[in-house]
């Protein structure tokens, strides 16, 4: 009985131990598991792979900071790598002041190993203020709301953006978010706009974009880093793209803290009612 | 005899060309009008064709003009253009050709037409009436709670319990910690924060308990500042209120939650209010309050975050009870009457869902029809 | 007066934009997007405000010689630093600023996410009791739902991933869209009592 007393008072401590074992370890073992793919995912990659470089730019919104880049950064490089792929063209941006350099950094790596050229075949955006003007501004003209790229470069000379007035010309914007900056790219985006909106979000954000998937006022979603590994399964498959697949590398290790998890639940649940019945006993 | 071949290719490409001809351009009309609902920078060109071919190709002129210009070749599937490179008030004529390999039909010519602009967007008709009577109901409830007629609200149990916990606070001798959410001043769980701080700080300055409020954004922290030296001057204690206990931390979500979760650690404060907008950081907050031993109330209308405030927090205001606080707690007859007239609305949403559900299942779009945006 | 102009201002601005909404003429297209200019550069004035706010505080706390003073020193260092290399070194790629940003504040940040993960196991493994009927339902979906959101659970059971979609996509979807209902109102409700000056709290409370 004093081992599920013992069990039932554990020390946080050792469960935050036990965490943190149960996700570095699957980084030593080489197991893979398939990954199937959820609709959500397979929608914003159908709804990509169906545009062509004429259809104009995509936009890709790194509205996250540097603390959810972990589970957010395989998602955005899993789209560029995607977009690249087919020669799209591509617009990057944040609505927060330190996901820009994020977005600058990941957007010129991933250009890289395609062979892109800066203002050519894809185009980084400053960071500018005011989260929902800078959507509506961008509805109107893009231009105005940018005038240089991140690095300068008046925008209406750079023939990425050729023809490219607002939203009209942009296919389709995709919101990288652990936060509800995705809420404000379908309230001004789609609603006023009529604009196509993608979102990739953490797991813990996901389930509040349920109610729009259903409206198909969002257009395709990735959840967290299972989104994001199906994702790079399906770039794989269809498009054979190199490089590391970190999302994919992480799955061993959410797996395994979710078993994690669900044992703990487990006991504390036996303990809770070993305890219950030792008590009604006893009285 | 090479005469004779020459006559047989002649008769037979005018018979391609006489077939070619009527089947190509004989079935199409075009029609050209001015773009409803717009700021009169555009034309819609519509037209039919039911004939065989591989494109159009769409033509512009102003109707003083003799040439025409090519605006755009577009597929066979295509039934519809948006000219919107046109200037208000001037006379546009367009034209559309089907073209094949070979072949170019004639052009099918539209009327004269010019963009113009509306004062009035028509296609969105419904929602004005939407907003209209949800005002009406509004005033009208305003206008009753002025009369003196007076409003059930049903119990908070999460507001209720505010008075305990200050109370609490000011036996142990601790101070209160108030998070207004990690939004900014446009967001309504923001406000709604704001206004529950008022009576908060209010009951604070009377018992003369410390009351610590971090914020994570600058113009927040501005107004939580003069909400609460207010409120301090309300209880006539305003020799208590020290401004730096009010204070902007970083604008970084998570640098934030390290700087709030060190201030629960060090100054061990007996209530913790978490009231307002949060994202992944609220768990972080509640765990580490629930570890201080402190008496926790939260709320939020972040749905996502509603399930870590309730395992961790002794109570729990959800969605627009949040909204509702300013006035539960005021008992201000004006303010509680937008209570009333949002559960009003929710009669009518909850009636409309019921009526479609109904319709739905006998295939009727009407509702939807009626109900859809354009 | 202090008091009054602000709330004109904000009943003007508020009915103005309503109106708006519903006039497509160009008049009132120049007036939108003016005001959207208008937001982006009042919004710049945040960060002015932001930076000012955490000079005064801490040089107020140096100045007082206050509990930790020390620490505030270096928080205004790094500041006035990081500052002076983005605006003497430039902010691409490969430049200082940059590598401050990749190399400090980036792993710092991602540390306090990654928390997140223990706290969640905390709090499950103290609140996930069946305690009631209510709580053994909410036990059993939410194992389930966190089994079919890794590849594992399909190698247990295939049609797991099926199922957590299921449920995230209609039972948890229904509960949400009523919440969502009730916040939109709540919002329209808070947004017009704001114009109409009924509800002036933010303004700093009291008359």
């Amino acid at each position: 009985m004093n081992f599920w007393i013992r069990i039932s008072d554990l020390d946080r401590r050792w469960i935050y131990l036990l965490m943190a074992v149960a996700i570095i370890l699957p980084f030593f073992v080489n197991i893979t598991i398939p990954i199937r793919i959820s609709p959500p995912t397979q929608a914003l990659y159908t709804y990509i792979d169906t545009l062509s470089p004429d259809s104009g730019p995509i936009l890709i919104s790194f509205d996250y900071d540097p603390s959810t880049q972990g589970e957010l950064t395989p998602m955005a490089i899993a789209l560029l790598r995607h977009a690249f792929s087919k020669n799209l063209h591509v617009i990057t941006m944040s609505l927060y002041p330190t996901g820009i350099g994020i977005a600058e950094n990941i957007t010129s790596d991933i250009a890289k190993e395609y062979n892109k050229i800066e203002g050519r075949d894809y185009v980084v955006m400053p960071y500018a203020p005011g989260y929902q003007a800078v959507i509506l501004s961008i509805g109107e003209d893009i231009k105005n709301t940018f005038a240089t790229d991140y690095y300068g470069n008046r925008t209406d000379t750079l023939s990425c953006l050729n023809g490219v007035k607002n939203f009209e010309q942009i296919p389709i914007a995709i919101s990288i978010s652990g936060s509800s900056t995705p809420y404000a790219w379908i309230t001004y985006g789609y609603t006023k706009y009529g604009e196509k909106i993608g979102v990739g979000t953490t797991a813990v954000s996901a389930t509040s974009y349920y109610p729009y998937l259903r409206t198909k006022q969002v257009a395709g979603m990735l959840g967290g880093l299972k989104g994001a590994a199906e994702y790079e399964t399906l770039i794989r498959k269809f498009y054979h793209t190199k490089g590391r697949s970190m999302a994919t590398i992480g799955m061993n290790s959410q797996s395994m803290a979710h078993i994690i998890m669900i044992i703990l639940i487990i006991l504390g649940n036996i303990s809770y009612f070993a305890i219950r019945k030792q008590n009604k006993r006893s009285a | 005899m090479r005469y004779y071949k020459l006559i047989l290719y002649l008769i037979f490409f005018s018979f391609v060309f006489l077939l070619g001809i009527p089947h190509l351009y004989g079935d199409a009309t075009i029609r050209a009008f001015d773009t409803p609902n717009d700021d009169g920078s555009s034309i819609t060109v519509k037209w039919n064709y039911t004939g065989t071919g591989d494109t159009f190709e769409l033509f512009r002129k102003t109707v003083s003009d003799t040439n025409w210009q090519k605006l755009k070749t577009l597929p066979l599937s295509k039934h519809s253009y948006v000219d919107d490179n046109t200037v208000r008030g001037v006379q546009y004529q367009y034209g559309i050709r089907i073209k094949t390999d070979t072949i170019l039909s004639e052009m099918v010519i539209s009327k004269p037409v010019s963009a113009k602009a509306q004062f009035f967007d028509t296609g969105k008709t419904l929602i004005l009436v939407l907003i209209l009577g949800y005002f009406a109901i509004l005033i009208y409830f305003i206008g009753a709670a002025k009369k003196g007629k007076s409003l059930f609200i049903r119990k908070i149990a999460g507001l209720d319990a505010l008075d305990e916990a200050v109370g609490r606070a000011t036996e142990m001798g601790k101070p209160i910690l108030f998070i207004p959410g990690i939004s900014s001043m446009s967001d309504i769980a923001t406000i709604a924060a704001v206004n529950i701080l008022g009576p908060v700080a209010k009951k604070v300055a009377e018992y003369g308990t410390d009351l610590l409020v971090p914020n994570k954004d600058p113009i927040v922290a501005s107004v939580t500042q003069e909400v609460v030296k207010e409120s301090y001057l309300e209880a006539g204690r305003p020799d208590l209120f020290n401004p730096n206990k009010i204070w902007f931390v970083t604008d970084s979500q998570f640098a934030y939650a390290a700087a709030v979760q060190g201030i629960m650690v060090r100054e061990r404060p007996a209530t913790i209010l978490l009231l307002g907008y949060f994202y992944a950081e609220s768990l972080l907050l509640a765990e580490t309050g629930n570890s201080t031993g402190a008496i926790q109330i939260a709320g939020t209308d972040a749905v996502d975050q509603l399930p870590f405030f309730i395992t961790s927090c002794d109570y729990t205001i959800m969605g627009e009870e949040l909204y509702a606080a300013g006035a539960y707690l005021s008992k201000e007859p004006t303010l509680l009457s937008s209570i009333k007239a949002q559960d009003y609305g929710k009669i009518a949403i909850f009636a409309t869902l019921l009526l479609g559900l109904i319709l739905g299942l006998l295939k009727s779009n009407w509702l939807i029809n009626i109900l859809t945006v354009r | 007066m202090k008091r009054r102009l602000p709330l004109i201002i904000v009943m003007l601005t508020g009915i103005g934009m309503i109106i708006q909404y519903f006039i497509p003429h160009p008049v009132s297209k120049a007036i939108y997007k003016q005001s959207i200019d208008w937001v982006i550069i009042i919004s710049a004035f945040y960060l002015v405000l932001g930076v000012g706010g955490i000079f005064i505080i801490n040089y107020q706390k140096i100045k007082r010689r206050k509990e930790g003073w020390w620490l505030s020193i270096i928080t205004l260092s790094a500041l006035i630093i990081t500052a002076l290399i983005g605006i003497f070194g430039g902010i691409d790629n490969k430049s200082v600023f940059m590598d401050i940003f990749m190399y400090i504040q980036l792993p710092m940040q991602a540390a306090m996410f990654s928390l997140l993960a223990f706290y969640i196991a905390s709090a499950a493994f103290r609140s996930f009791r069946a305690r009631t009927p209510e709580a053994t339902v909410l036990l059993i979906t939410a194992t389930i739902v966190m089994l079919g959101r890794v590849p594992i659970g399909s190698l247990i059971y295939r049609g797991l991933p099926g199922i957590t979609e299921w449920i995230l996509s209609t039972v948890s979807l229904a509960a949400q869209r009523g919440i969502l209902l009730g916040v939109g109102l709540g919002s329209i409700a808070t947004s017009m009592k704001i114009i109409l000056g009924i509800e002036r709290s933010y303004l700093g409370g009291g008359e």
